[in-house]
């Protein structure tokens, strides 16, 4: 089957196509070139004035795994207020801020995205993970182990193993827990809180082990490098939602050395303490330092107002964040030998001083921040907000005066303390395109996703181009994914599952036998079951693996 | 005249019928109410497709059949009355508010979960979970009453933080789990870990219990208010003698790992 999208006005970033008029031709699955005039084409979409982007990739969505069904189960008032039907295509299912599975695929099908990345699968958690993913139609799925506060890296970081010990080990996880990165979590702080230590700054030592953020992030960030991971070490840095804690995250772009590394919803570590409440905006310094360092990519985690639930793998800070609970529910969980969860329901307010900084500090970070192949949408869904809020956050972004409306209502203490005002830009659709598509899918290392050339996966989306951006992105025109029409006019035409992005590094296999040792002695599963095997993912009928190329 | 809805046909799972409540079928005719929907299973068919329709509602609502695969009757009801022949599902007259249901038979799990106000009366047994809260919610039963006069099974009013709930039978494990307060007295025998987080409410039973061990006993006294509430349910048609009414209680208070403000009163002349 031959489809030709006539006449759109396409945004590629990778193909340096800003706003063109170009027809785009789709077969089997795959954007293709141009056919001989002489091949028939067998449906023709007729595009004039509408605007054609990759589908959008996020990078960073809590969407799987034992947190996220904590907050399903610790929130029936969720469920209860957002209550979704049954059509003839789609199954019911409910929940604002934390979805469930089904609604969640189709929320984000609906709003253009054919991808969505797990950032905080828990190797001992990764089979539930997989199963929910699985049961998220419509997008592809990704997922990135978690370490740095694991019993066993920090044992081998204690008994200085060498690097390629380490490295071995991350990769064996990575294949273990079918993950396409390596995520860290406040380093070694998930483990120092179970020795009742309650705060571990960069440089500080976890009592127990006896070794600091810096050295974790450090072997974790070679380690990546040195297996070809695509994506760089994404890190949930030290000392999250602390005032003051923008020292740390420069601190640590500087521990870094030049290695690649992803700091994740960056506007949870961008605070100063200056002012008479203690709590600044350090935006400026974070992007200028993201501006003159090219090896650091962020996302921001922007906060929007409104109601959400905090799902994180830092129980530190949670714990630290519960006594601000919304509604007053929380729970802090230990997992296994490798880390923690915590779930804390929150109620971002505008007329909050704080919250209504973060939101500012959030958006002076996006428009701060040069350069859009380096810097991620996002709201950390749904500990900023949840993910259906990213159509109201683009409008933000591209429209001044819709901003500075916005800016006019929120706390005016924080608004006074911010400098958006004095922030003329407004991104483009270009940037826009680059941001949600392109930048992130080479971050993952994704070759044939996030642009519209040839031999690209035809995953598509079609907006209608309308001048407020919050109605032209909560509802696009067409989604293709794989070649398919999945949505029409913002509502599903087609159900399908998607796939699995894996990576499969190479490693030394004989850290199988002291790890085997571990595990008899200390986990509650035999490393065998541990181990997901390529049939758990697919054996449901949900969808197939893409195993993506190391470099 | 009141309404009567016959079961004509049994559904082979459970039938979603939270339609059948006074404030929605109030004034509605025949025709109109069989037109309504119910989920059988995951289909959605019509209310007439499993009930005979008779009559219409002027606050009253009769229920007859084998109705105990019938769910959600009476959910968030606010007035009038519905008389339920036979035995009857899970969550009947859930978040209800106001009104009245009596069941004549046995009711399932998930009896007036989340109540705030109104009257149950269920002549025969229930299942577990009675005038809780729903998994994950703060807050359960608020009010109103819930008289049981059989047998309940385990977690009778966890996380309840008013109202009474009267169980004429033995109670399973967990009685008053969570609970915040309120009132919950059972005639015959708790199960094991009664009261186990509450932090405030009371708990009282005419048989010995097993206590856990972050209860302490306080003393034995003979408590006035119990008094009124002990005549206001034999009034109900409860067997409570005057021994136990006019009787010494042996007062526990916990969970100490909470507030330590419950109290689990025990009948002492047993
Ligand atoms: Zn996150």
């Amino acid at each position: 089957m031959l489809i030709k999208l006539s006449g759109g006005t396409v945004y590629d970033p990778v193909h340096g196509i800003n706003g063109e008029k170009r027809d785009i031709y789709l077969q089997d699955g795959y954007i293709t070139r141009k056919p001989a005039s002489s091949i028939k084409i067998d449906k023709t979409y007729d595009l004039n004035g509408k605007i054609i982007m990759a589908g959008a990739i996020d990078i960073h969505t809590h969407i799987g795994g034992g947190k996220v069904n904590i907050a399903r189960m610790m929130l029936p008032e969720d469920h209860r207020a957002d209550l979704v039907s049954k059509t003839k295509l789609t199954r019911s299912g409910c929940g604002h801020a934390a979805p469930s599975t089904l609604t969640a695929g189709y929320r984000y099908a609906e709003m253009g995205y054919t991808a969505c990345f797990e950032p905080a699968m828990l190797p001992s958690n990764a089979r539930q993970a997989h199963m929910e993913m699985a049961d998220t139609p419509m997008v592809d799925k990704g997922a990135y182990a978690m370490l740095g506060s694991d019993d066993f890296f920090l044992r081998m970081l204690t008994a200085k193993k060498d690097r390629e010990a380490i490295s071995d080990y991350v990769g064996w996880i990575i294949n273990a827990t079918q993950a396409i990165a390596i995520k860290v979590v406040n380093p070694g702080g998930i483990n120092a809180f179970k020795f009742n230590q309650r705060k571990l700054d960069l440089d500080e030592q976890n009592e127990h082990y006896g070794v600091s953020p810096r050295e974790i992030i450090k072997s974790l960030a070679r380690a990546v490098r040195e297996l070809g991971v695509p994506h760089p070490l994404h890190l949930h840095g030290c000392n999250l939602g602390v005032p003051g804690n923008m020292h740390t995250t420069l601190d640590t772009i500087r521990a870094v050395e030049g290695m690649p590394l992803h700091l994740t919803h960056v506007q949870f570590h961008s605070y100063g303490t200056e002012g008479d409440r203690k709590f600044s905006s350090g935006a400026a310094e974070i992007a200028e330092a993201v501006n003159s360092n090219p090896n650091i990519s962020i996302d921001v985690g922007q906060v929007l107002f409104g109601q959400t639930v905090t799902a994180s793998g830092d129980t530190m800070r949670q714990y630290a964040g519960h006594w601000h609970a919304h509604p007053k529910k929380w729970v802090i969980m230990d997992i296994e030998c490798d880390a923690g969860c915590g779930v804390v329901p929150f109620k971002y307010r505008d007329k909050n001083f704080v919250n209504a900084l973060q939101w500012a500090i959030g958006l002076e970070l996006f428009l701060l921040i040069n350069d859009p192949w380096r810097i991620f949408l996002t709201t950390d869904h749904p500990n900023g907000a949840p993910f259906t809020s990213y159509p109201h956050l683009i409008r933000l972004l591209m429209d001044r005066s819709f901003r500075n409306d916005m800016l006019a209502t929120i706390n005016k203490g924080a608004a006074a303390a911010s400098i958006l005002s004095s922030i003329d830009r407004e991104y483009t659709l270009y940037e826009i395109a680059t941001m949600t598509r392109a930048a992130p899918a080479r971050s993952l290392g994704l070759k044939n996703r996030g642009h519209l050339g040839g031999g690209a996966i035809a995953d598509i989306t079609v907006y209608n181009n309308i001048k407020n951006k919050e109605k032209m992105f909560e509802k696009p025109l067409y989604v293709f994914k794989n070649g398919e029409e999945i949505v029409k006019n913002g509502k599903i035409v087609k159900v399908v599952t998607g796939g699995t992005h894996t990576l499969r590094p190479d490693y030394d296999k004989s850290i199988e036998k002291s790890l085997k040792k571990y595990f008899d002695r200390y986990m509650t599963v035999k490393l065998g079951n541990f181990k997901i095997d390529d049939d758990e993912i697919v054996e449901h009928g949900n969808g197939n693996i893409i195993v993506q190329p190391c470099t | 005249m009141s309404l009567k809805l016959s079961l004509h046909t049994k559904p082979d799972v459970p039938l979603e019928a939270d339609v059948i409540c006074p404030d929605k079928l109030n004034g509605v005719n025949e025709t109109a109410i069989a037109a309504l929907t119910v989920f059988h299973g995951n289909d959605q068919t019509a209310l007439g497709d499993f009930f005979t329709v008779k009559g219409q509602c002027d606050g009253e609502i009769q229920l007859e059949g084998d109705l105990a695969n019938v769910k959600h009757l009476g959910s968030e009801m606010t007035i009038g009355k519905m008389i339920i022949e036979g035995d009857v599902g899970q969550h009947l007259g859930a978040c209800m508010s106001g009104g009245e249901i009596v069941v004549e038979g046995n009711a399932h799990d998930w009896v007036a979960p989340e109540m705030t106000g109104g009257k149950i009366t269920i002549k025969g047994n229930a299942g577990h979970l009675i005038g809780s809260a729903y998994r994950g919610s703060p807050i359960g039963m608020q009010g109103g009453e819930i008289i049981i006069h059989g047998d309940v099974k385990n977690e009778t009013g966890n996380t309840m933080r008013g109202g009474l709930i009267a169980i004429g039978g033995n109670t399973g494990d967990f009685t008053g789990v969570n609970m915040l307060a309120g009132t919950i007295i059972v005639l015959g025998e708790m199960g094991i870990r009664n009261g186990a987080s509450m932090k405030r409410g009371t708990i009282i039973s005419m048989h010995h219990a097993p206590m856990i061990p972050t209860f302490s006993y306080v003393c034995t006294y003979n408590p006035t208010y119990l008094r009124m509430y002990l005549s206001y349910i034999r009034k109900l048609g409860m067997e409570v003698s005057d021994e136990q009414i006019n009787g010494n209680y042996k007062r526990w208070i916990g969970d100490a790992i909470e507030l330590n403000k419950g109290e689990i009163l025990l009948y002492a002349n047993e």
